[in-house]
């Protein structure tokens, strides 16, 4: 929970905003995040990001699916409780693939999305600013964190020189809460009349 | 930063001149306008579908499955018909989500939100079959791996019908999972522009709070490739999980390895003809013609008369290896089904699948809408008694002539069946009314290159000479070099 001070521009177009991006870098400024209404491909690597793992997690995720199925159909069968059905082996490895595949997938599943709403910080009842109502519409928004040495005045400048097409001063939480989306936050009354 | 180049050749997957604001404004007005008098009509339908078949399964729980017409030879009867037919359509959208997005099928984005939703509620439609066939419902839970007072007692794994349980839940959570991750930064559209208190903290708790950052959407990517990687074999397992309630029996008539495939063919087949039922009204309903193009519906009357005609070859297969069997057994089942008591499902499976889908080969019939309603339609009935053929015409008649029987459904049958629709209608209507019908995101994202007007620009390149289509790249670039280095 950090209340910080942001300038944020507001580009219409996703090929503005890529050397915007990049100018931005160079010039050192330091770059909050920046908000698109859809996924824009190329836009991690120009913002420096590395690549996620996620993919990674879920294999673990998918492996735990297998033995635990494979771990507990073996257990019960051939120690808990064996069963002979018509002189089969009591280890029939075959006719648990089904079962195998399917936990297999689940965890996989569940594990991942799970790990992506911690790691994005996504859940219901979680809050966070929006800098700009339509950064999920149809603008592409970047918020660039200010210092008490940075010159507002000449953030905004140089922003509008990178060609957005709105900028403004905004005092913000930087990260995410518990609230309701319809109730105002005690630090949105700073930002009144930008 | 587009890099994709798509020919003009290729029809726009977005008509009209859109931009940006125009496809939210599209698709989400819908949500913010009060429903029409149709959607109203509709509901109230379907809610009372829902409590007929409510009371339907009440009655056979209450005065026990005596009240039903199954019997000591047809023991499944129109309730796994019910079931089959129903997991069987919920194909469709893992199918287009999932399946179509590793081909990198780009028309899948006008449908795909749809035909998920579609899914789901189909998956839960069919899951009501199983349940209550128990009989003994409260004790259903007997079915899970639960520590139990009863030795502990295991349910079997080796059996086709635990697979079942496996699969179908695991099916049903998956495209949950895959659904609503793709509705959640389409819900912080709604939330963003919400007006009123009520909607901004509904669909404020709806969208998670995303805000759309590009670390979030990148995981966000990174998870919809994965769960579309993984619910790709599982589409194709359910079905065969299905197949093999029927294939690992020794039935004549089930007990066959052409099953599994032939039974994920008939899925997809009746799940498109689903999907354009549904998506033909609601196009016309919400005014998204634009969006779900007869170019869409053109691509899925492809698909069924590709699956119809899968369809049609393994019917013909199974009537072939009956007689190449030479076993009397497979042979009277086959002869029965086509000329026994039974012959108008059998010949009305042959007339709806085979043989009327093959209009589909004429491109001004897949480009006809009515034609498409109504064939969307004629499918899923013809896939509904593919499946009363398989369960009803395969145990009528069983080993002994003497309990050889005609099995006919009663009312609480019939009405469990309605409710069904019942409930499938009431889960559409509503999400027809409080989530975008289209993936808004994912629209934008081949708006760029697939859009109407983005098109056109491309009609120009495409007419280019080669020297001076690498001249306007080079100025391009330098002018994005140019721009860069100013500073």
């Amino acid at each position: 929970m950090a209340i910080k001070k942001f300038a944020v521009a507001a580009y219409d177009d996703e090929n503005v905003l890529f050397p915007a991006v990049a100018k931005v870098r160079r010039s050192g400024y330091k770059i909050h995040d920046v908000y698109t209404p859809f996924a824009v491909h190329g836009l991690d690597e120009a913002l420096g990001y590395k690549s996620t793992d996620l993919h990674i997690a879920g294999f673990i995720y998918g492996l735990c699916g297998t033995s635990t199925a494979v771990g507990f159909i073996s257990w019960i069968y051939c120690s808990d409780w064996p069963i002979n059905y018509g002189g089969k082996p009591h280890f029939a490895l075959p006719a648990w693939i089904p079962i195998t595949f399917e936990l297999t997938v689940l965890f996989a599943a569940v594990g991942m999305t799970l790990t992506m709403c911690y790691l994005n910080q996504i859940m219901p009842g979680v809050k966070k600013h929006v800098f700009h109502p339509r950064q999920s519409d149809d603008m592409f928004v970047m918020a660039i964190e200010l210092n008490n040495h940075t010159s507002e005045e000449a953030a905004l400048a140089f922003l509008k020189t990178t060609g957005a097409k709105e900028t403004s001063i905004q005092t913000a939480e930087a990260g995410w809460w518990y609230g309701r989306w319809d109730k105002k936050e005690p630090y949105e009354a700073l930002n009144a009349g930008v | 930063m587009h890099l994709k180049y798509e020919s003009f050749v290729r029809e726009p997957l977005v008509d009209g001149n859109k931009t940006f604001h125009d496809v939210s404004e599209d698709i989400v007005s819908p949500i913010e306008r009060k429903p029409g008098r149709m959607w109203y009509v509709g509901f109230f339908f379907s809610v009372i579908l829902l409590c007929y078949g409510i009371f339907s399964v009440s009655w056979s729980v209450y005065w026990g499955l005596g009240t039903w017409g199954v019997n000591r030879t047809v023991g499944w009867g129109w309730d796994i018909t019910n079931f089959v037919w129903w997991i069987g359509i919920g194909h469709a959208g893992t199918l287009i989500s999932a399946i179509l997005l590793l081909f990198r099928q780009g028309w899948r984005t006008g449908v795909n939100r749809a035909a998920e939703a579609m899914t789901i509620f189909a998956v839960m439609c069919a899951g009501q079959f199983p349940i209550w066939h128990m009989g003994r419902v409260w004790d259903g839970f007997w079915v899970l791996p639960l520590p139990n007072s009863r030795g502990p007692l295991w349910p079997n794994f080796d059996s086709p019908l635990l697979w079942d349980v496996f699969a179908i839940s695991t099916y049903f959570t998956v495209s949950l999972l895959f659904w609503y991750s793709g509705l959640i930064p389409d819900f912080s559209l709604i939330r963003d522009r919400a007006k009123t208190k009520f909607r901004k903290m509904a669909y404020g708790i709806a969208s998670f709070g995303w805000t759309g950052t590009a670390k979030n959407w990148q995981r966000m990517e990174a998870l919809a490739l994965v769960l579309a990687g993984l619910s790709t074999p599982l589409v194709l397992s359910v079905h065969t999980i299905v197949s093999f309630d029927f294939a690992t029996s020794v039935i004549p008539g089930w007990h066959t390895t052409i099953f599994p495939p032939y039974f994920v063919a008939g899925a997809v087949f009746s799940g498109f003809a689903m999907v354009n039922t549904l998506l033909v009204i609601t196009r016309r309903i919400l005014h998204l013609e634009e969006y779900i193009t007869i170019g869409h519906l053109e691509a899925m009357n492809k698909i069924i008369v590709l699956t119809g005609s899968i369809v049609g070859v393994a019917y013909l297969t199974e009537l072939f290896i009956s007689w190449y069997s030479q076993s009397w057994g497979e042979m009277a089942a086959f002869q029965w089904r086509i000329m026994g008591p039974y012959w108008w499902s059998y010949w009305a499976m042959m007339t709806c699948n085979v043989v009327s889908p093959q209009l589909f080969w004429v491109k001004k019939l897949r480009r006809n809408i009515p034609f498409t309603f109504v064939m969307s339609i004629v499918v899923n009935i013809g896939m509904w008694f593919e499946r009363f053929v398989i369960i009803v015409t395969s145990t009528y008649r069983d080993w002994v002539p003497a309990s050889w029987s005609y099995y006919s459904p009663q009312w609480p049958e019939v009405g469990f069946y309605l409710g069904t629709f019942g409930l499938f209608f009431t889960c559409y209507f509503l999400f027809a009314k409080y989530c975008p019908v289209i993936a808004i995101a994912e629209i934008k994202f081949v708006l760029k290159t697939s859009g109407d007007n983005y098109k056109r620009d491309m009609e120009k390149i495409d007419a280019m000479e080669g020297e001076e289509f690498v001249h306007l790249v080079q100025t391009h670039h330098e002018e994005e070099g140019h721009e860069v280095l100013a500073h």
